[in-house]
């Protein structure tokens, strides 16, 4: 993918975070999407959320498929360690990483093109075997790159820049996750980074596969009359219920501030995640009611955003397999290899 | 002349071919004499010509035995032994002149199947079973056994070798180990007091197999997975390759989990794998596993068959354009499309030489038994890390899933894998700079990092265009300045894969090259184009890209012959377009219906083409 380094001018003193380093740090290289992409703002979310947890850039390994949602990995954290993948693919390569190496921090950016068409498959089995990372699908219901054909995500009625509506059932992320066993679900919208960040931040904390699924307008394909992911649908449609702050394990929770209820959850690493507003009869930890929910407010019209669907319970893929804490890329030879003693001993069975 | 009728007695020298129903449990019985052969020390290979099928269709097994070692397929049967009612027809017309045929006499034969010149060996084998047995389903399976029993009496098997390999089998079943023991011992003592035994054609005890192992290519391979050092899998079911992971991870639990004591009494203990297996959701996931945990530095490979590399094809290409390890073996079968799973070729050699789009080429190795599956498997992940690409091993069918006697596989202990050129955070430290793609070393080959490494060396591995440096172009000489890389990358594998194998005969006016599993055939069919005054000479290629020697060995000879088992003549086609030497040089000998290969069709491939008449002119 095309890119342009940007220049690092120095400003006024940035705030620095744990590791000494200023949000400058977490960025990469400049984007060559659309002006006012929706993408971009995911790309400033994502690198707000790992300054604010001060992750150690190269520590994280960030992947992607093909499409524009893709290229964004680019554009963030230019110390971590990237991997841009084929179409659909990316789950498979995460999957195999995050096997080898349990240390780093994962986060995969796909769009509704490369996870709800072409690597849909995939998307579910990572799903089903709780991979170990952050799975970001920016949702814009077009294909970028090739101009504008709608996707598997767009909604029935949705108008395509040429051509009929769509007359074919969505994939919803959501529910696809919730079918498939999923432990972490969020929906957002690019457009509001205050809910976007901490759910990016709950995501990083998540024991297993957190997957966030992001409505991120094209302001080229698909942000005009008769479109379900554009700003003003999002705008007038959305429905932010389902609100939560995310308070990593350092810190100490300040205020729960007051909703119709609270919730909170431990995470796996320590930090907690406080559900700070939920409506009445929504448990984001049950499957049925979270379903239900999203439902009927789909038949409205409605897009429910927030951390929708949490089980911190559920065991990741290391938990599963029984791996290593350490990683199976550091082990060294001598504990993998039975030697001469061993196979002698084994040729016997074969006499 | 001699005017006696007494039949020429024939030691350690015949073929028996066994025509069981699919499902019936006759495997076992097959497999338990061919392994009570190769415990009296004589060269011996079993080969399960089997349906794509559970239960009910026709299977076949044949037995080859043979003093020298000429255990390739045969295609002349002294004894068939008849299990099967629906095959009758074909079964006894397979018989050689003068051979014999087992059958179950608890039925009489039709009229019409009799032959004149085949002798019919009848064993009540149903009635027999059914007036020891009383569980149906035993009856069942002890007839495989007492015909089992019949055959250790007619070919002077050792009874009391057999009696002891039930034993080992049976050591935790009482019950069973005893109702083999009744069955076995029926059916020989039933040949005993029927029959003239031995027969003409039999056993006698050697010494040749001492130091051998009966072992399957699959779980040879997995062997050497284990042993390379392999720590993650991706794989998804498809026959004939699925053993080589169920064999994996059954070594695996025994050699790399830990089970480590609770911390406190009472506590449980946990287990802790130091190796991870994936069962995929279909082969493109299976190698996008393989890719990501070699890209992070962890040895990781995937086996599979045909329709699998296939799929894989897409992101091969990646690995190959993006410089990441991977290991895939490949154990072939008859293609093209679903073709015929249980069934043997060697018809992937160009799929996997050059699969994926665009300009691509890729490292192979072909063992040619499990002896070389244990120790190209090992090799190839070498291979993979040293030249930062994807290396195959090419088995097949027969291989995979046969039992083959070869050498006992040794470990040397002062091995040490090439894990190929890794920047590490020390190096990353003294340097000024660090690009994924330059500098290059003599191989081409250029240092990477690995994921969880200092940012100094973080970079983005991308499969669309990319310069040395590592970043995207569209730029034609800086494309072009990776790609003309890769090529010569590629070349210079050429003398890290295994060497051919060569065996020549003096003044030989014709050379034969082959692969894989065509060994024994080929070098049998050779010694018996000398009996017939043809000397030829040998050349097993073991890996690609091919070294000088490929070249040099079909200029050299007169005639050259290529002998495989595809259609189409890919490893002389390969040979062609990446050597130069004209393809109208070598002459195919082809075998692709879907068996093994057998001397008898190379020779008569050689001496189809007329060349002793032409040579003798």
């Amino acid at each position: 993918m095309p890119s342009i380094t940007k220049p690092l001018i120095p400003l006024a003193p940035l705030a620095k975070n744990e590791l000494g380093l200023t949000i400058r740090d977490y960025e990469g290289a400049m984007s060559t999407l659309c002006a006012g992409c929706g993408h971009d703002s995911i790309t400033a979310a994502i690198t707000h959320a790992f300054w604010e947890l001060s992750t150690p850039p190269h520590t994280i390994a960030k992947l992607s498929g093909i499409g524009c949602s893709s290229k964004t990995p680019t554009y963030f954290v230019r110390g971590a360690h990237g991997f841009n993948s084929a179409h659909g693919r990316m789950p498979t390569i995460a999957t195999g990483a995050a096997a080898a190496n349990r240390e780093l921090t994962y986060i995969g950016v796909s769009g509704d093109g490369d996870s709800l068409s072409i690597g849909i498959g995939h998307l579910a089995h990572a799903i089903r075997r709780n991979v170990n990372m952050v799975y970001v699908i920016e949702n814009n219901g077009v294909y970028g790159l090739t101009k504008g054909q709608l996707s598997a995500s767009a909604d029935i009625g949705t108008r395509p820049k040429k051509g009929d509506a769509n007359v074919v059932a969505p994939i919803d992320p959501i529910m696809l996750g919730l079918a498939m066993g999923a432990t972490f679900l969020a929906r957002s919208f690019s457009g509001d980074k205050e809910q976007l960040i901490p759910i990016l931040k709950a995501a990083v904390a998540h024991n297993g596969l957190a997957l966030i699924d992001v409505i991120s307008p094209c302001v080229t394909f698909n942000d005009h009359e008769g479109s379900t992911k554009s700003y003003r649908f999002m705008r007038e449609h959305e429905v932010k219920e389902v609100v939560t702050d995310f308070v990593p394990e350092r810190e100490e929770i300040a205020v729960a501030i007051g909703g119709r209820e609270t919730r909170s959850v431990t995470m796996h690493d320590g930090s907690v995640l406080t559900f700070r507003s939920v409506p009445e009869g929504y448990d984001p930890t049950n499957r049925i009611s979270v379903e239900e929910y999203i439902r009927d407010h789909q038949r409205l019209g409605e897009v429910v955003t927030g951390l929708l669907y949490l089980d911190e319970g559920a065991p990741s893929m290391h938990e599963i397999n029984h791996t290593p804490l350490e990683g199976l890329n550091k082990l060294p030879f001598s504990a993998l290899c039975p030697g001469s003693a061993v196979l002698e001993d084994l040729m016997s069975d074969f006499r | 002349m001699s005017i006696d009728a007494a039949p020429t007695v024939r030691v350690n020298d015949f073929a028996i071919k066994l025509a069981n129903v699919n499902g019936t449990g006759s495997a076992s019985a097959n497999s338990l004499l061919m392994q009570a052969i190769f415990r009296m020390g004589i060269p011996v290979s079993g080969k399960n010509l089997f349906p794509s099928n559970i239960q009910g269709l026709p299977t076949w097994y044949e037995i080859r035995v043979n003093k020298d070692g000429h255990t390739a397929r045969a295609l002349e049967y002294d004894l068939m032994v008849a299990m099967n009612a629906q095959t009758y027809a074909e079964d006894i017309a397979a018989v050689r002149s003068g051979g014999y045929l087992l059958f179950d006499s608890s039925w009489p034969l039709d009229d019409d199947l009799h032959r004149d010149d085949v002798t019919f060996l009848g064993v009540p084998l149903a009635r027999m079973c059914l007036e020891n047995f009383a569980k149906p389903r035993e009856r069942i399976l002890m007839k495989n056994i007492a015909y089992a029993g019949a055959i250790v009496a007619l070919l002077g098997i050792d009874l009391e070798l057999v009696r002891s390999l039930l034993a080992e089998t049976f050591a935790r079943n009482e019950a069973l180990r005893e109702s083999n023991q009744k069955a076995l011992r029926l059916g020989y003592d039933f040949a005993v007091e029927t029959f003239d035994c031995p027969l003409p054609f039999h056993l006698e005890a050697m010494d040749s197999t001492t130091d051998s192992i009966l072992i399957d290519g699959n779980t040879a391979t997995a062997l050497g997975a284990l042993y390379a050092g392999a720590t993650v899998a991706g794989w998804y079911p498809i026959t004939p390759a699925t053993a080589v992971m169920d064999n994996f991870t059954k070594l695996c639990a025994t050699y790399r989990r830990e089970v480590v004591p609770g911390a406190n009494e009472g506590d449980p203990p946990t287990v802790k794998n130091n190796y991870i297996i994936l069962q995929a959701e279909d082969e493109i996931a299976a190698i996008g596993m393989v890719l990501g945990a070699s890209w992070s530095g962890a040895r990781s490979f995937t086996s599979t068959s045909g329709p699998g590399i296939s799929l894989m094809n897409e992101l091969l290409g990646l690995a190959y354009y993006t410089e990441i390890p991977a290991v895939i073996v490949d154990v072939q079968r008859t293609g093209p499309s679903t073709g015929m799973p249980t069934r043997t070729q060697q018809a992937d050699i160009l799929l996997c030489a050059y699969a994926s789009h665009g300009d691509t080429k890729h490292i192979l190795t072909f063992p040619a038994n499990p002896a070389e599956c244990f120790e190209f498997t090992v090799a190839a992940f070498d291979l993979a890390e040293r030249f930062q690409t994807p290396v195959f091993v090419l088995l097949d069918l027969d291989i995979g899933m046969n039992d083959w006697v070869v050498p006992a596989f040794t470990w040397d202990d002062t091995f040490v894998p090439d894990r190929g050129r890794i920047v590490t955070d020390e190096d990353l430290a003294g340097m000024k700079e660090f690009f994924r793609y330059t500098p290059a070393d003599a191989d081409h080959v250029a240092a990477r990092t690995l994921p969880g490494s200092d940012s100094k060396g973080a970079y983005f591995v991308r499969g669309s265009g990319h310069d040395m440096f590592g970043r995207y172009t569209e730029d034609t000489d800086e494309y072009q300045e990776v790609v003309d890389r890769l090529k010569r990358k590629h070349a210079a594998a050429a003398t890290h894969v295994p060497a051919p194998v060569v065996i020549t005969r003096p003044n030989a006016a014709i050379g034969i090259i082959t692969l894989g599993g065509c060994d024994l055939a080929v070098r049998e069919a050779i010694d018996e184009l000398a009996e017939r005054g043809l000397a030829a000479d040998y050349m097993r290629v073991r890996g690609f890209p091919f070294v000088a020697d490929v070249r040099e060995f079909v200029e050299r000879h007169q005639y050259c012959f290529v002998v495989e088992q595809n259609r189409d003549g890919q490893l002389r086609s390969l040979i062609s377009i990446e050597t130069g030497v004209p393809i109208e040089s070598m002459h195919s000998i082809l075998a692709y219906g879907g068996f093994p290969l057998s001397a008898a069709q190379v020779v008569d491939g050689v001496v189809g083409l007329g060349i002793i008449e032409q040579l003798e002119d």
